[in-house]
């Protein structure tokens, strides 16, 4: 029951055994980021063989495999870790917890994403990697030769597992955790916004889970589901993968679409317009999110009714995402806006993804999605929401919160060209790829023939692509650059309006010596106005209770890390690899289930002395 | 947040409830069991879309006999039951009861999954194996993952029934056990499903 | 958190008040009742397949009826969900059936066999 032995830890066992949501939501950053560069080099891979018509820069089963691991890699290694990482910081914060609900599973799903993740690249370096594309649709998934797939299942079944851990320990959060007078309604929207995508991931994540279940009996012990020979049907893996997939759009956009709130709000220095028809969109879309999905699949053939319910029901879709766009167009009306780099995204964001929005009605209007179908439309409409909605969103996010989570702020001119250069490249890549398929080049191929007119406009969608490249190393630099930048105030950009903004940088273990009093929507924004700028206090000072760290998270991970390999090499007698791994994960569990901690406290003298 | 101050150490009518930690695992468990819906539907899709893919197989009406499926739906209805005993005995502080009753409903769940094992390996002989046909692999699949979930089920409980053997109930254990009795209740309504969906209807139609 | 003190090991004891032992009383009463029902609607399930009196037109919706039954009085009798304070499991439980029950209907229906 004592803090001390805190310092005495070496600082990687610290890391390694963190359940404090601060280190955790780092970790998910450091480490999305790392897969967001990797990605990214795969895409740029991509380009340059599609730089030239019949290039032969990469080989075409490379090419294959570089487009799957960059859609694989991007969504689930990328942008949701991301997303995590600034879940995982700072919604505890806005909503005034001093932890999240579950920090046990909180690091327990952040071990496993990260294995997953690794487990997913090592395949690389072992007889390559998926070549099935992101949806790994059967019988290509089902009957391609070699490894690659075994890593695709496992490896997302792993990380899978770890997301949807996270997203439970966020619900209970939301819901349990919030300070005095936080009521729902007065939640920022960022937090809101958390709350319906970690729902998305609740009732998602176990449509993909079992997809992924009968993919690897099928590969591996010899199912039948998608066998048609033997009865089998290869439509119900489509249908699993976009029960899932579907909503895991919205799990990417909603966040970023928190973030965006955030941001325009705290930079125009007003209260977010119809703060109340903003929360109930996100609900609406949350919703309708689930009701969508096949209109992945109009092309295969569902029939007329099925395929006209899909298409009006997306369709519906646009209605709770206009009413944002006209809500965040009219915080900014009349509002004192400053063009930080951070408002500088959100602002880049609001016609890019009402761009990508446009071309989704289209895509959605099913009789004529049978022409836009796999050509590079798709691409280029995906690419507008993606990029244009969830990446902008993540770098206004890094920019808006970078001096609370690292304690300085990020170089503004380096943040001006770093804009200007991933604009203007991220709309010189996909903006042609739109035309690239209406002219009927179909996406996934490894090359083309010269002379059909598509060589100008692929040699200047990878010059985009190369300007995304460059502008992102601007980024990095700008990283290590700034450093000096240090910040101490607890509210660097002086026009913070929610809670995260109201404790000193660092952020204190513990975030809150005293449990906030929430009084309105914009809680700090309200004390500067009517109060005395400081937050009033819920409790008294006392000492604080926290959990203890554990190794155990890292160990269970590890288990099913070391048990995939164990199926994905069971024909070639690794099956007790396979036992030995879940031995090791179920008896970690067990031991977290026989091992009572308590935590431990803070003493109100140290709590004192930190505030200082 | 946490202050609704427990009087020490005397019994809460809901001691599940009585601390934030298990109002937490409370919520987060029924969020999961929420999850957990979704994960058995798509497995209920599967099936029933593939239970027509019997190619040169046995096929449902082949295999399945009610008169053991009756006998397993009431081992498992029982030990439903018998849990929700359990819960009422630590309710009344009874933790003797508690303990006794999570026994009984381990026992039922032994048996419930010792016929299930039965069955498996009867209609292996019948000439269902698990890559016989769709129907085959999809049945098993589901089922299985059923019967997974009741091993699981029946692992944890006896972890908790022996880890807390001599300590009475606590504000620690109080949690723990109820939410492993709603897990215990949420394999029976997934059951209630099995056995209308698959058997009753596979036999039926 | 002003539990410092407290031990969340310790046992805890003493008898539960009288208000609460009375409804545990009544609790119990239902437990009983409902495991009956629930008994008596397997029975009928089953003995409607099981019989050839009943038409198999009739006894698919029926049983499917009885287990929809059988399901609500287990959430809400034996988990407790019509207690009070459960909204937000009551919640989550049935956005779970709204996500299940497309994803069931589409597995069966929309395979591209037949065309709707």
């Amino acid at each position: 029951m004592s803090n001390a032995k805190a310092q005495s830890k070496s600082v990687l066992w610290d890391w390694l055994t963190t359940v404090d949501h601060k280190k955790i939501g780092i970790m998910y950053l450091v480490a999305g980021a790392f897969f967001f560069a990797l990605g990214g080099l795969e895409a740029i891979l991509m380009r340059i063989q599609l730089m030239f018509p019949e290039f032969s820069f990469v080989p075409a089963q490379t090419f294959n495999e570089l487009l799957t691991m960059h859609g694989t890699t991007m969504i689930f290694l990328a942008a949701m870790p991301l997303l995590f990482g600034f879940m995982n910081y700072i919604v505890p914060l806005q909503i005034g917890a001093r932890d999240v609900a579950f920090p046990f599973l909180n690091a327990l799903g952040f071990w496993l994403f990260l294995f997953g993740g690794i487990l997913l690249n090592v395949s690389w370096f072992v007889g390559g990697a998926p070549d099935a594309g992101w949806t790994a649709y059967v019988p290509l998934s089902s009957e391609s030769p070699g490894t690659g797939v075994d890593y695709y299942v496992l490896g997302l079944q792993v990380s899978g597992a770890g997301t949807l851990i996270g997203g439970i320990n966020f619900l209970v959060t939301i819901i349990n955790m919030r300070a005095p007078g936080m009521s729902m309604m007065r939640m920022p929207l960022f937090t809101w916004s958390t709350f319906v995508a970690s729902m998305l991931i609740l009732f998602a994540f176990p449509a993909l889970t079992i997809g992924l279940l009968l993919l690897m009996l099928e590969r591996i012990f010899g199912a039948t589901y998608f066998a048609v020979d033997f009865g089998g049907n290869v439509i119900i893996w489509q249908h699993l993968f976009w029960i899932f997939g579907h909503p895991e759009v919205y799990i990417l956009i909603l966040p970023a679409f928190g973030i965006f709130s955030e941001i325009l709000s705290a930079f125009s220095k007003k209260r977010l317009f119809g703060y109340s028809a903003m929360v109930f969109a996100t609900l609406i879309i949350g919703f309708l999110g689930f009701m969508v999905w096949a209109h992945h699949m109009f092309t295969v053939g569902m029939g007329p009714v099925a395929n006209s319910i899909f298409a009006v029901a997306t369709m519906a879709i646009a209605v709770p995402t206009g009413i944002k766009i006209f809500n965040w167009l009219l915080t900014l009306w009349g509002g004192r806006i400053q063009f930080t780099t951070a408002n500088l995204f959100a602002l880049a964001f609001i016609p890019s993804f009402t761009m990508g929005g446009v071309t989704g009605v289209m895509l959605a209007t099913s009789a004529a999605n049978y022409q836009f179908h796999d050509t590079y439309f798709v691409v280029a409409h995906f690419h507008y929401v993606i990029i244009g909605g969830v990446v902008l969103g993540l770098f206004a996010g890094a920019y808006y919160w970078w001096p609370r989570i690292f304690g300085y702020k990020l170089d503004e001119t380096l943040g001006k060209w770093f804009f200007w250069l991933f604009l203007i490249g991220f709309h010189l890549t996909f903006f042609v790829q739109h035309f690239l398929g209406l002219i009927g080049m179909p996406r996934r191929v490894a090359s083309y023939l010269g002379g059909q007119g598509l060589d100008t406009m692929n040699f200047i969608s990878t010059i985009g692509a190369f300007l995304m490249g460059i502008a992102f190393i601007i980024f990095v630099v700008s990283i290590f650059t700034s450093m000096k930048n240090k910040v101490t105030d607890a509210d660097p950009w002086g026009n913070g309006r929610t809670l995260e903004w109201t404790m000193p940088i660092p952020t204190p273990e513990y975030n809150f010596a005293q449990t906030p009093l929430v009084r309105d929507v914009d809680a700090l924004w309200y004390e500067k106005y009517e109060g005395d700028g400081k937050m009033k206090a819920a409790e008294p000072l006392g000492d604080i209770h926290m959990p203890n760290g554990s190794i155990l998270p890292f160990i269970m991970s590890l288990g099913l890390f070391i048990s995939s390999f164990g199926f994905i090499y069971y024909h070639e007698g690794f099956l007790w690899l396979a036992i030995l791994g879940l031995v090791i994960n179920f008896g970690a569990m067990f031991v977290r289930s026989i091992k009572e901690d308590h935590g431990y406290h803070i003493p109100k003298e140290e709590v004192i002395k930190g505030g200082k | 947040m946490a202050d609704q101050t427990v009087n020490q150490h005397t019994l809460p009518p809901n001691p599940e409830k009585a601390t934030l930690e298990g109002r937490n695992k409370f919520l987060g468990f029924w969020f999961f069991l929420g999850g957990e819906t979704v994960l058995f539907a798509s497995l209920f899709g599967t099936y029933l879309g593939l239970r027509g893919g019997v190619v040169s197989g046995p096929g449902p009406d082949d295999l399945f006999h009610l008169p053991l499926v009756f006998i397993m739906t009431m081992i498992l209805l029982t030990s439903s039951l018998t849990s929700v005993f359990a819960i009422i005995s630590m309710k009344r502080g009874n933790y003797k009861g508690l303990l006794v009753w999570m026994w009984v409903t381990v026992a039922l769940g032994l048996a419930f999954l010792g016929l299930e094992i039965y069955e498996f390996y009867e209609y292996y002989h019948y000439g269902l194996g698990f890559t016989t046909s769709a129907f085959a692999s999809s049945f098993y699949t589901l089922v299985g993952t059923h019967g997974a979930h009741v091993a699981f089920g029946i692992g944890w409980i006896v972890t908790l029934l022996i880890r807390y053997r001599k300590t009475g109930l606590t504000l620690t254990n109080a949690p723990k056990f109820y939410v492993a009795v709603l897990y215990w209740h949420f394999i029976d309504v997934v059951w209630v499903f099995i056995f209308s969906v698959v058997y009753l209807m596979g036999y039926g139609g | 958190m002003g539990q410092h003190g407290m031990d969340p090991s310790a046992p805890l004891t003493g008898k539960p008040s009288k208000k609460t032992q009375r409804k545990l009383r009544n609790e119990m009463r239902t437990q009983l009742i409902s495991f009956v029902l629930m008994i008596f609607l397997t029975s009928m399930a089953f003995i409607s397949i099981a019989s050839d009196a009943i038409p198999t037109g009739f006894a698919m919706p029926f049983i499917l009826l009885l287990a929809v039954i059988q399901v609500i009085l287990q959430l809400y009798v034996f988990m407790h969900l019509n207690e009070r304070g459960n909204g937000w499991p009551n919640a989550m439980i049935w956005t779970g059936v709204l996500v299940a029950i497309p994803t069931v209907a589409s597995l069966m229906l929309l395979l591209g066999i037949v065309k709707w």
